[in-house]
Order: structure tokens, then C-alpha cells, then sequence
């Protein structure tokens, strides 16, 4: 049979003021008709823009060389007319951020029928009606009356859908998929994997997965190509690759993927311990609410938590679960609505001045956006030193360079960083940078709101390894706020899961997550997505057939 | 290097080699920096060249055309009219620039604060701004100045007073985002004051916003200070500014005087056009955040 897709020899170049920089090199691949090809990389390997040039989409200053036919249509050299008619009927495409892949002011069934209409001779009426029939399609419950909603009404879940169900209006023989699933939460995750399988299984369409999830490679792909820096160092079936890697990049990439210990793998188990330090950070009965009346938002309610000396816990759960939240709850950044926080045995809420300064010189924060972490207008060295300036007034230059010189080296970097500015620096190094400032004042708490969601899996290893180190050199206690299970497990002793602003469950990370107590807990660890296709297979079907027993 | 270079406020790290270069591409920017250095030029060391007496009438030599002796003419008191051109061009130069500077400065203060403080602080103030905005400028200019005469001093204070209320609300809105930036919050969760997150990293910042902002109000303010001249509100003779001439020449123009409303005229537009068009360049310059 023809491939739907296949590119020759793709060659893309970007032309900047700095000169033209080549983003993809030699890149040949083919999609069958309902196979699914998945394109990994990190950052910056290329992997969108090779997607991108499938469907001819690359921006003004690209070049592109070399050959990309979709259903026998030559892209690459195409008139936009012709590419206009191909898009949304032979391929279409699937983005990342379903909250702006929708025209915010059209009703979904509206914008549907569109894409209906665009490529088919159909009536106004004939299209609302298959509108309806997709979004029946692609699972959104109730659809005649959901198809007169607007985008703003759906959640990010059902978002996603409506873009699939756009996505598959013409039938196309072609599905390009830019990281479907990395702006949703691991059930959702899960669904929206379910249902595009359903589809390409369905109506043998060819998919170009492009991701940088290996759990969903192995969930939902056939074959996997890996790019670095431009160029596919492997291609092969996704058995052959994830678990019999060729190539060394592949296989370093793979060993830096934290992965999730489920019962029935020999996972090994890191770092438990019994807690019986002194409460170092102590929540109890916290509700916060933000807004007033009737349209108040209750963001935490009767939350009780402890991190006590020398441990670290592991704040989980999905987003809006309140886990930030109640991490800035323990740093005083938000005021709770009732309840007690103390830190380090002193209430937070009644120390003013200069008490709430000395309690809060204890502690250290790490946040997720390496980017916003770090002032851009500052030095490194002014940006580790601020905490300094804050707590340490009386400290002279000297001394304050020196200390500065000190905690870049505890977070393994170069003391000649201090003198750069945080744009000379990758995501890694001002994640390190961020940390560094965090321990300047050698902190007994360490909080770290999502260190390392933002960081590649490479980079994210080297800085967790950096974190764990020093927290066995340096002994502080750590609070550590994490979306993802499997990070959490290899690096939290204790774990809190948290649902819609309540503590669903807590206790020893392995047996909690082992052995969840709540429903809740087995559902959010099943949808997990492992990287190993062997294992997924069957964590998938068990978790279909307990989902299917739910529902009967 | 310039990083090294920067200093505390990292001024140097806000202009990067790059910034520089885009500015120069846009040809109309530069152009506008030529014309304002050489206006400056024309009014601050032009005198030094051009010597004349400014202070004194002399009727002998009232409404003489443009020659030898006086190349742009004489006016109805006999001062000669380009020498008049850079002395007055030295009134309206300085207090636009320092009635633009200190309009961005108040509100620079104001909306940083109101942005940073939030809540009914910022509803308070942003409402202030609001009233202000409804009462025009120049109906203040002109009550004030029916009370009292302004000296120069004044009449910056007056001016800078009417017309920082737009910088505020540029400046509040930069703030409301940089508030919530994550070093401002790393900085608020192990206690540092509100007064350094403001110094240290929201104003700094928000520099691009503000010198975009300070560009316009200058150009604004040195058409503010024609207008209030020209309606006989602003220096008082033998003082004169550009606004001053065209009202003095006004009269004269009916009668075929035309060097003495054209030249203040057109220093007038080029002037504020020049800084318009800075005030452009700079803002495409810094607006290259969106940029890959």
C-alpha cells in the first residue's frame, strides 16, 4: 500500500539576523495508512519543525529542500492553493495548546462545520449535523446541545476533543499531532491517547506523533524515529527501540526518563524513611478562597500537612489540585482563609518585621519557569546574592562574592557563571542558578514548586541529582511540589496526593503509590503512561477493562 | 564586556548590541535623532556663533526682511529673528524635556505603585488617573494661568502635573505582569521588602516601557508648551519660546511677515516629529520579546 506520508531527504533552514541557522537535515520518514510513527527529541532536535513542514506550514523565514509528499502531493514545492485544499481534507493537524487552537468567540459546532465546509459541497444544515456526529464521535457527552457551546465552556479535555473531532472532519488519510497531549493531566492524557488510537485504528488514518514523552511513544506508537540536533539518529518498531535501543543518544535519552515503579516491575525503591524530625513546616485545617462571594473559587479546603527536619515530601496532583497553592500557604505567599501554618514552631500569620524576616531566612524556593526564575536585567551573581542583601546586610562585597562563588559550585557550576547574565544560560543551568540563590542563606526548607517540569529529561536528572546530593550534604528538609509520579517517587520519601483542594491521601511514597488506598490515587497512577511497550500494553488494557467495569 | 559593565541597574545589559542595530534600521528613527541633536546644536551653541541681543528693543531695525545683516529678518521690536529662533528654541527644549521627564517620573511612581499594591489601593489611584484624564489639559493650563504667571520653573511643574497620566497607566499595566513574575515571588517568599521588589526588579524592567513613554511625552510636552505660549500663558517677554513667536509673529503674517511665523512653525513640527519618531524606533527596538 502507499504511504501517506513520506519525506526525502527534508532539509529545513531558518534565516535570522544572526544568519541562517539549519534546524533539520537529511530527514527521511514514511507514515503507512493507520500507523503511527512517533517523532521524539528534546528541545530544539527539530521535531515540530519536521511536522510543521508536513503539512507546509513552516513560517516566512524557512527554507525548505528536499522532498515531503502527503497522498502523492508533492508539499514542498506547492502553491498555497493547493496546499490550502490539502490541509483539513487529505491531512490535518493536531496542536499542542487546545485553549488557543480555538476561536474563542465561535460555537464549537460552528467552527466544526467550518472545516466541513471549507473542503466539502455541503449545506449550512448537512454540516451543523455531522458537527454533531463528531463530537459524538470523539466522546463529548450530550453533543447536540455541547455543539452550541464556546470554547471558554469546555474543559482543557474537552477542548482537545473538539480540535481532534476538527482535526478528523474530511476523514484524512494524515493526522500530525504536536504534542497532543502535554498541556493535559495524566487521566486526561490517557483519554485523549484512548480515542485517537480508536480513530487511526478505525479509519486507518497515518499518524505523525511528535513528542518528548516516552510513556506515550510507548503507549501509542508503532514505530519511533529519534531526532537530535536536527537529524533521526534511529528509526524502528517502538519495541525494538525503547527497549533495545541502538543508538547511545537514544539510550542515554531513555535512562534519564524517571520511570514510574508500578507493581509488577522491579522498580527500585529510593529513598524511604520514617518521619520523626520535628515538624519543620506545619499545615493544619488551611482553606483558602480566592475572589469574594458567590463567585469565590475555594482553592484549598481543610488541608493539613507536615514536612519535618531532614525529610522530603512529595506534593502530587493535577492541575487545579491546590498542590501550589498550599506550597505558597507554607511560604506565607498566600494568606489562608482559616486554619494554623507554622514554620519552624512560629506561627507565619502573626510574625511581623523582622520576626516573619528571620523565620522566613530559613527557607529556600525553587519555581518551574527557568525563564521568569531569574531577572533577566540582573547578573548571576546579583541573582544568587539578592537573599544576601535581604538577610545578610551587615556582609561586605568580598564576602558576599565569595559566599556567591561557594553555592554555584555546590550546584556543580563554573564560578566564572557568576559574571553572566541568565539569558547566556540554558534551561538547566538557571534552574541550578535558581537553586543556588535558594541555598545562599543555607535553608532548612527547600521548597520546589515544579523544578524541573520545564527542563528536558536529561537536564531534569542532572538537576534533581544536584538537589538530592546536597539535601544528604546540607540536610534540609525538602517540599516538593511535582505533577509528575514517577519524578516524585524516585525522589519524595513521603507523599501527599491532592484532589480539588483536599488531601486525598498521604503517607510513605513506595506504599502509596504501590498500593494506593483511594480510587482516586490507582486512577491518576494507571494513567501514567510507562516507557515500555510491553508493560503499557498491558497496564492499558487492564485499565480500559476497570474503566469499562466502572462504567457498567 | 557590557555585561560586565552594567552596573547595578543594568542599564548597559538594556541597550544590547542588537537593540542598537535594530534601531538603526529604521531609517526615520535616526533620522529623528539627528534632527534633535542638531536642534540642540542650533540652540545651545549657535548663540555662541551667532551673537545677538535678545533683551533689548531696538526700533531702528523693527520688521526687517531676511538679508545680510539678519538672515531670517528682524521682529516688531527688533530682535533679530534667528538669534530669537535659538533663544526661544532653548525655552521650549528644556521645558519640554524637563516637563516630559517629570510627567514620566510621577508617573512612572504612581503607576508602578498602584499596579504593585493591587486591590482597593489601585482602584483608588487608577481612578484618580481616570478623572484626570476626563478634564482636558489645556483647560487646566489656562485656569492655572488665569490665577498666576508662571516662571519657567512653574511652568515645568505645571506641565509635568497635567500630563503623567498616561505613562501611570502604561507603567501599571507593565507592573501588574511583572508582580507576578517568579523572581519577584522567590524574592516575597524569603522576605524581601515590597520596596526592593519595586526597585530592584519591576522598575528595571519595565525601562523599555518607560523611556518609549518618556520619548512621546516630550514630544507631546514640547507641544504643550507651544500651545500654552502661544495662547500669551507661557514665558512672559522679553523670555520667549517657539509657541511665544508664533503668537508674537501671528499678527504679522497678515502683512506678508512670513519669517516670522514660518521658522518657529516648522521647528515646531520637526521637533516633535523627530521625537515621535524616536519614540517609534525605540519601541520596535525593545518589542522584540514575540521574536524567536
Amino acid at each position: 500500500m502507499n504511504n501517506i506520508l513520506e519525506m526525502e531527504n527534508l532539509g529545513v533552514t531558518f534565516s535570522t539576523e544572526s544568519g541562517d541557522v539549519p534546524a533539520v537535515r537529511g530527514v527521511s520518514l514514511r507514515v503507512a495508512p493507520g500507523e503511527t510513527l512517533a517523532l521524539v527529541g528534546e528541545s530544539g532536535s527539530g521535531k515540530s519543525t519536521v511536522a510543521l513542514a508536513a503539512l507546509g506550514l513552516l513560517p516566512g523565514n524557512a527554507r525548505a529542500s528536499g522532498g515531503v509528499s502527503v497522498g502523492g502531493t508533492d508539499v514542498v514545492g506547492a502553491g498555497e492553493a493547493e496546499l490550502a485544499r490539502l490541509r483539513g481534507r487529505t491531512a490535518s493537524m493536531v496542536f499542542q495548546e487546545p485553549a488557543t487552537a480555538l476561536d474563542p468567540l465561535t460555537r464549537i459546532g460552528r467552527q466544526i462545520a467550518e472545516v466541513v465546509r471549507n473542503h466539502r459541497d455541503v449545506s449550512r444544515r448537512e454540516a451543523a449535523a455531522e458537527a454533531v456526529q463528531l463530537l459524538r464521535r470523539v466522546g463529548i457527552p450530550d453533543p447536540e446541545r455541547r455543539a452550541s457551546s464556546f470554547p471558554f465552556q469546555l474543559s482543557g479535555g474537552q477542548r482537545q476533543r473538539v480540535v481532534i473531532a476538527m482535526a478528523i472532519a474530511n476523514s484524512p488519510g494524515l493526522l500530525v499531532a504536536d504534542e497532543p497531549t502535554t498541556a493535559l493531566d495524566v487521566t486526561v492524557q490517557a483519554e485523549i491517547l484512548d480515542l485517537l488510537r480508536a480513530l487511526a485504528v478505525d479509519s486507518g488514518t497515518g499518524v505523525l506523533l511528535v513528542t518528548h514523552n516516552m510513556g506515550v511513544v510507548a503507549d501509542f506508537a508503532d514505530r519511533v524515529a529519534v531526532m537530535l540536533e536536527g537529524e533521526i539518529v534511529e528509526t524502528g518498531a517502538v519495541e525494538d527501540v525503547l527497549l533495545r535501543p541502538a543508538h547511545e543518544y537514544t539510550r542515554r535519552l531513555l535512562e534519564a526518563v524517571p520511570r514510574l515503579a508500578v507493581t509488577g516491575t522491579t522498580g527500585s525503591p529510593v529513598r524511604e524513611e520514617t518521619p520523626e524530625g520535628a515538624p519543620v513546616v506545619e499545615l493544619r485545617g488551611v482553606s483558602v478562597r480566592f475572589g469574594r462571594g458567590p463567585r469565590a473559587v475555594r482553592a484549598l479546603d481543610d488541608v493539613s500537612l507536615t514536612v519535618r527536619a531532614g525529610e522530603t515530601v512529595g506534593l502530587v496532583g493535577e492541575s487545579g489540585s491546590g498542590k501550589s497553592t498550599a506550597a505558597r500557604v507554607a511560604l506565607g505567599l498566600v494568606a489562608p482563609e482559616s486554619g494554623d501554618v507554622s514554620l519552624f514552631g512560629a506561627d507565619l500569620r502573626k510574625a511581623r518585621g523582622r520576626a516573619r524576616r528571620a523565620l522566613l531566612a530559613g527557607v529556600g524556593v525553587v519555581l518551574q519557569d527557568p525563564v521568569a526564575s531569574l531577572d533577566a536585567r540582573m547578573s548571576v551573581a546579583e541573582c544568587v546574592a539578592e537573599p544576601l542583601r535581604v538577610h545578610r546586610r551587615g556582609m561586605g562585597a568580598a564576602e558576599r562574592r565569595e559566599r556567591v562563588g561557594e553555592v554555584l559550585e555546590l550546584v556543580r557550576l563554573p564560578r566564572e557563571l557568576a559574571r553572566r547574565g541568565p539569558r547566556e544560560l540554558s534551561g538547566g543551568q538557571r534552574q541550578r542558578v535558581s537553586l543556588a540563590r535558594a541555598l545562599v542563606l543555607a535553608p532548612r526548607l527547600l521548597v520546589a514548586d515544579e523544578p524541573t517540569s520545564a527542563l528536558d529529561v536529561s537536564v531534569q536528572r542532572t538537576v534533581l541529582e544536584v538537589i538530592a546530593e546536597l539535601q544528604a550534604e546540607l540536610g534540609f528538609a525538602c517540599l516538593f511540589v511535582s505533577h509528575d509520579l514517577a519524578v516524585v517517587q524516585q525522589f519524595a520519601g513521603r507523599v501527599v496526593v491532592m484532589r480539588g483542594g483536599r488531601v486525598e491521601e498521604q503517607g510513605p511514597t513506595m506504599s502509596t503509590l504501590l498500593h494506593p488506598e483511594t480510587a482516586y490515587t490507582r486512577r491518576l497512577i494507571a494513567a501514567v503512561p510507562v516507557p515500555d511497550p510491553v508493560l503499557q500494553r498491558e497496564r492499558r488494557e487492564r485499565r480500559v477493562a476497570s474503566g469499562t467495569e466502572a462504567g457498567a | 564586556m557590557s555585561v560586565q559593565s552594567a552596573g547595578r541597574w543594568g542599564l548597559v545589559a538594556q541597550f544590547p548590541a542588537p537593540l542598537r542595530a535594530r534601531f538603526a534600521r529604521n531609517k526615520l528613527a535616526v533620522a529623528g535623532i539627528v534632527v534633535v541633536a542638531l536642534f540642540f546644536l542650533f540652540c545651545f551653541i549657535g548663540p555662541l556663533l551667532y551673537s545677538t541681543d535678545q533683551t533689548h528693543t531696538d526700533l531702528t531695525q523693527v520688521n526687517l526682511g531676511p538679508s545680510g545683516s539678519h538672515w531670517l529678518g528682524t521682529d516688531a521690536v527688533g530682535h533679530d529673528e534667528l538669534g530669537r529662533l535659538m533663544y526661544g528654541g532653548k525655552v521650549s527644549l528644556l521645558v519640554g524635556l524637563a516637563a516630559g521627564v517629570l510627567a514620566t517620573v510621577i508617573g512612572t511612581l504612581w503607576g508602578s505603585i498602584a499596579g504593585y499594591a493591587g486591590g482597593w489601593v489601585d482602584a483608588v489611584m487608577m481612578r484618580v488617573v481616570d478623572a484626570g484624564i476626563a478634564i482636558p489639559a489645556l483647560f487646566i493650563l489656562l485656569v492655572v494661568s488665569a490665577i498666576t504667571t508662571p516662571d519657567t520653573g512653574g511652568l515645568i511643574v505645571i506641565l509635568g502635573l497635567v500630563s503623567w497620566l498616561v505613562p501611570s497607566r502604561l507603567v501599571r499595566a507593565e507592573t501588574l505582569t511583572l508582580k507576578s513574575r517568579d523572581y519577584v515571588l522567590t524574592l516575597r517568599a524569603i522576605g524581601g521588602s515590597h520596596s526592593r521588589a519595586i526597585a530592584r526588579h519591576i522598575l528595571p524592567n519595565s525601562v523599555s516601557t518607560i523611556v518609549v513613554a518618556a520619548t512621546f511625552q516630550v514630544a507631546d510636552a514640547i507641544l504643550l508648551v507651544a500651545y500654552v505660549s502661544y495662547l500669551g500663558l507661557g514665558v512672559q517677554p522679553p523670555a520667549t519660546d517657539w509657541g511665544g513667536m508664533l503668537s508674537a509673529g501671528l499678527t504679522a503674517a497678515y502683512s506678508g511677515r512670513w519669517w516670522l511665523i514660518v521658522p518657529p512653525g516648522l521647528a515646531i513640527i520637526l521637533v516633535v516629529c523627530a521625537f515621535n519618531a524616536i519614540g517609534d524606533g525605540l519601541r520596535d527596538a525593545f518589542d522584540v520579546k514575540g521574536r524567536g
